[in-house]
């Protein structure tokens, strides 16, 4: 009997195997299918609360594996997008600097060292930042620092391979300015003030100033003429004062500086 | 003996239903329960070998037809399973209290490769890492834990076979 059985699935599945798909035993199996609908359909639908339940829970499980799982990549991929936009801004700055370089106002008869900033002014009083470059590069104390946008400082120490630059708005700084428009000349003091600009120069709003770049007999300035400081915000004067009030805002950027260039006298 | 054939047919008629809309779809690692297999034991334990072919060729049959596999595919698989293990029912397993998972436990395998070797003859892609590493282990457990309930229920419904020693009576 067994054996008869078993060999009855044998022919069924040659048969069956080698039959086309309308042949006689696919068309049975068709119709059993068919008969076995209802049952299946009714253990469907009994079957049906449980498998809701069974596929609730297990999705709340599957969901908070899924959770974790999405919340490690959430963290990847916002490294991955800090360093994208950090490598992004670093690009345009480094773009900015290039261009400046490239420039005809890049001052001529100086070259350039290029420096990342590894230290940041530790307080608001002393507005200095240390660059990654010193003396091994060629840098020199009080050699000017600028970036694509315009004049940053000028290098107050210097050590083989470090250098501390003191920035344009602190308040040792000074650097002679001439308006762009008006040629009218004065001392930028502390990154804020455009001071000893007399009241019969002409200065206005929205004016640029770049370093004046003087010489007398056998001194002059330290930084060389025509670099970017920075733009005339107000203008004032009074009876009592000798000079005009002029304020302004630099073209650099010292809440995001990441490098400068420091620039270096060909000729030294 | 039509008694039994009726509540064998519906026993594993419910059972390949429940089988192929409900079990199935449970996928742990790819392994699901095996509720017609481990119903079949049961019968086939219970009630012998031409009882157990018949019953897993038939349960075979309705498997194949509601999931339009291969005709005969289940059926010969079953067949020799239930076969098989009406053999070890009539021999030495019936009453054994751990005949029940052992038959259980043996068939899943034997069932497991059993099916992969006619899949691989008859050209249907079966990767057998998946079916024996992947899959059987949990299909292993699903049908251990299914076995109690299952012979349970069975037990009930088949009585043990008269064995003659009821018609002994002492007199006197």
């Amino acid at each position: 009997m067994a054996g008869v059985l078993v060999l009855l699935s044998i022919a069924l599945i040659t048969i069956y195997f080698r039959e086309s798909s309308g042949g006689g035993l696919h068309q049975v199996q068709s119709v059993g299918a068919t008969v076995l609908r209802p049952f299946e359909v009714a253990a469907d639908r009994v079957s049906r609360p449980f498998r809701d339940a069974y596929g609730y829970f297990a999705g709340l499980v599957h969901a908070k594996s899924e959770n974790g799982r999405l919340r490690r990549d959430l963290d990847k991929w916002r490294q991955e997008a800090t360093q994208n936009a950090y490598a992004a801004s670093e690009k345009t700055d480094l773009l900015k600097k290039l261009h400046f370089v490239n420039s005809r106002s890049f001052p001529g008869g100086f070259g350039f060292v290029g420096a990342d900033i590894i230290s940041q002014p530790p307080t608001a009083f002393a507005q200095q930042v240390v660059i990654a470059a010193g003396s091994a590069s060629g840098i020199r104390k009080f050699d000017p620092v600028v970036t694509g946008e315009g004049l940053v400082g000028t290098v107050v120490r210097v050590t083989h391979k470090q250098s501390l630059v003191a920035l344009l708005i602190d308040d040792t700084t000074s650097v002679v300015a001439l308006d762009v428009k008006t040629r009218a000349q004065g001392i930028v003091k502390a990154g804020s003030s455009f001071d000893h600009v007399g009241k019969d120069q002409r200065v206005e709003a929205g004016d640029k100033l770049v370093t004046a770049g003087w010489k007398l007999g056998g001194l002059s300035s330290i930084y060389p003429p025509g670099i970017p400081i920075g733009q005339v915000t107000a203008v004032g004067q009074n009876d009592v004062d000798l000079y005009k009030h002029v304020k302004l805002q630099p073209f650099a950027d010292f809440k995001t500086l990441s490098s400068v260039l420091v620039l270096i006298p060909k000729n030294r | 003996m039509i008694a039994d054939i009726a509540k064998g047919a519906a026993v594993l008629f419910v059972a390949a239903i429940v089988q192929v809309t409900l079990l199935s779809q449970i996928d742990v690692f790819y392994g699901a329960p095996d509720l017609v297999l481990v119903t079949l034991v049961a019968v086939a334990l219970l009630r012998g070998t031409i009882f157990g072919a018949a019953a897993g060729f038939g349960a075979g049959l309705v498997v194949d037809t509601a999931t339009l596999q291969t005709l005969g595919v289940s059926s010969l698989l079953l067949t020799i399973a239930g076969y098989w293990i009406g053999r070890y029912g009539e021999t030495t397993g019936r009453d054994r209290s751990h005949a029940p998972f052992v038959s259980v436990a043996v068939v899943t395998l034997l069932y497991s490769l059993g099916a992969l070797i006619l899949h691989y003859m008859l050209g249907d892609p079966a990767s057998a890492s998946r079916v024996l590493l992947d899959a059987f282990p949990f299909e292993l457990i699903f049908n251990l834990i299914l076995t109690l309930p299952v012979y349970a229920l069975c037990r009930r419904l088949f009585r043990p076979p008269p064995t003659g020693l009821e018609e002994v009576r002492l007199l006197g």
